[in-house]
């Protein structure tokens, strides 16, 4: 082709190549970053799987607040405080369980083959949609909290709290999507992914402080929601939200982030691998 | 269309040798494939039951059989891509269960079901692979748009795959195996469901590809694609390997073509397959319906004698067809049982 030099067959002889016995950690790096840019592709391409980070973020907190202010704080101004960092972390839980279903999905198509035969590191398929997952986490965090200064929320822990707010609902959608991936891997469809984990979610997010004080609830289911995961990382966003103050919740909460990653990544990579 | 692309944009020219210490072959020939007594099953179905095969470098071999005789399920073993559950293979020297990343890097396949990503366009699969594999960004592009260029895909490099015809599909997916020039390519029936044109290009470029270096393993259901491309055939049938050589070799014993009659009604059709039987030396298969029967022909002119042998008995004939002879006949003339896929029984039809 265009008088340049024809490869000789000698190039394709393996004697003559370099074969390593396992990647390299920046080649597993960059074939991350190319799974990332696969995944950011089809986001681009398919606007209405935003729908949910989007739409669903602003009905979410204009619904509650118009609806329930009254209600469970005597005015929206005064739930605001309460509501906005609780559909913030709903928003992100929420998030995360299309990452399983995306996986489910991918997994089922004739691509996954190809990457399995490829000499790629076995983390790179999973890690790259989810680093472009976090996209959606901020969408999320960030629209919630737009609406919710739109209606008048003012937080008190000015920019920095609330900044540090939303990388905290970023990080814990991140860290739970891994046991949404996990349930991609072992269930048997993507629509058995959405319901699998809709029963892990709903209790999860209702059973909490996302939307009402705690006192208003009885005894025992007090108790629930305080052992709740969810209610940690809510108390920790509001106490990052609304006063800027790093407690011990913030801890607890960063604590179970990593204690969930530590568990389901591995179990997640590890199933991933036998099924490929 | 060229078959040849820039060396300088060629990924893989490195120096380098296997690392010491890795099990191989005798030195005097590394082989591409190795396979002893592979072995998977599925639940009571043993879809591979023992199968040895010996690849050499730089040949094209093919694997023949019916839907369902094991030999997507074998190349799938072969490739890393389903454990082997029996038995041993090596890729070029490196061991399939054990060093699979190895064998990883000298491998190309390309699946019946094109394994490409149907949410990018064509131009973007090839650059996500290429990218995979290490190649930088402008090498991926380069390397990618050539590949474009080279299978007629230019034009719809910016569509995507999903909306690609099933020949625009099975040529993508071939160039994503190409990004890097590897060494051993797996082709898993590459011509099933093309129409006869774009087969006749896929047959040019498997025969590009050796004609570079390439070594290639293909399985298919035609045995006319088998004879067209292949240097050696293994015949292969409800997971076990039946017949093994080169296209010469098995034609001898399958003849080269068939005769295929259909007989008026009113003569007695296993008589006139006798007749046909000592004319052509070869066992007859009566038809289904009794109406006819098929004869392989290890030479086109024994045909003729056949049809004066039938007449000159007053046996008449409706009509009379020359044929490449199906895969039935293969394995009836390999195995003296019909293949898995057949009609039941036509051996006890045999005169």
């Amino acid at each position: 082709m265009n008088g340049l030099a024809k490869p000789t067959a000698a190039t394709r002889r393996p004697a003559n190549r370099t074969v390593r016995p396992s990647v390299p950690l920046s080649d597993a790096i960059s074939q991350t970053i190319a799974m990332t840019w696969r995944a950011l592709l089809k986001m681009r391409r398919n606007p209405e799987q935003l729908v949910d980070v989007t739409v669903m973020p602003l009905l979410l907190t204009a619904l509650f607040g118009f609806m329930f202010g009254g209600a469970v704080a005597g005015g929206m101004a005064a739930y605001l405080p309460t509501l906005i960092p609780g559909i913030v972390a709903y928003g992100a839980v929420t998030a995360c369980v299309a990452a399983g279903t995306q996986l489910r999905d991918d997994m089922d198509r004739g691509v996954f083959d190809r990457f399995r035969s490829l000499p790629i590191a076995r983390i790179a398929p999973l890690a790259g949609p989810m680093i472009a997952d976090l996209i959606r986490y901020a969408l999320a965090a960030g629209l919630t909290l737009a609406m919710g200064i739109a209606m008048g929320y003012r937080p008190g822990g000015s920019v920095p709290g609330v900044v540090a707010g939303v990388l905290l609902a970023m990080l814990t959608g991140w860290s739970l999507a891994w046991v949404f991936m996990y349930i991609g891997t072992i269930a048997r469809s993507a629509s058995s992914v959405s319901s699998l984990s809709l029963v892990v979610m709903l209790p999860l997010t209702f059973v909490s402080n996302a939307f009402v004080p705690i006192d208003t609830l009885p005894d025992w289911l007090q108790t629930v929601v305080r052992l709740n995961p969810i209610s940690l990382v809510i108390t920790a966003l509001r106490d990052l939200m609304n006063s800027a103050a790093l407690t011990p919740q913030v801890g607890y909460a960063l604590l179970g982030c990593a204690i969930v990653v530590a568990v389901f990544l591995p179990l997640t990579v590890r199933s991933y691998s036998k099924k490929v | 269309m060229s078959h040849d692309l820039p060396a300088s944009a060629w990924p893989v020219q490195a120096t380098g040798t296997i690392p010491p210490g890795r099990e191989r072959t005798p030195a005097h020939e590394l082989l591409a494939v190795e396979a002893r007594g592979l072995v998977k099953t599925f639940g009571a179905n043993r879809a591979v039951d023992g199968i040895d095969l010996v690849v050499h470098e730089g040949e094209i071999f093919g694997v023949l059989g019916p839907n369902g005789a094991g030999k997507t399920t074998m190349l799938q073993m072969l490739a890393t891509l389903l454990p082997i559950e029996g038995g041993m293979a090596t890729i070029f020297g490196y061991d399939v269960g054990r060093q699979s990343h190895a064998v990883r890097q000298l491998i190309g396949v390309t699946g019946q079901y094109a394994s490409v990503d149907e949410l990018l366009t064509g131009r973007e699969n090839l650059r996500l692979f290429g990218r995979l594999q290490g190649l930088s960004w402008k090498d991926a592009r380069s390397i990618g748009d050539d590949l474009l260029e080279r299978f007629a895909l230019t034009d719809a490099a910016d569509r995507y795959v999903m909306h690609y015809s099933g020949g625009m599909r099975r040529r993508l997916d071939l160039a994503a195996s190409l990004m890097t020039r590897p060494a051993l390519i797996f082709l898993d029936e590459p011509t099933t469901g093309l129409d006869p044109r774009t087969r006749g290009q896929m047959w040019e470029t498997i025969r590009a590809l050796v004609a570079d270096g390439c070594t290639i393993l293909l399985t298919t259901q035609y045995l006319d694609e088998a004879d067209q491309l292949a240097d050696r055939i293994a015949v292969i049938d409800r997971g076990r390997k039946v017949a093994e050589g080169t296209p010469a070799e098995l034609k001898a014993q399958v003849g080269g073509s068939g005769l295929r009659v259909h007989l008026a009604d009113g003569v007695d059709a296993r008589a006139a397959s006798a007749v046909a039987g000592e004319v052509a030396h070869h066992v007859p298969i009566l038809s289904p319906a009794g109406t006819g029967f098929s004869v392989s022909l290890s030479d086109a002119n024994l045909a003729a004698d056949v049809l004066i042998a039938l007449r000159q008995r007053g046996m008449d004939i409706v009509t009379a067809a020359i044929e490449q002879p199906t895969l039935d006949e293969v394995f009836m003339a390999l195995t003296g049982q019909p293949g898995a896929a057949s009609s039941p029984d036509p051996e006890a039809n045999a005169a």
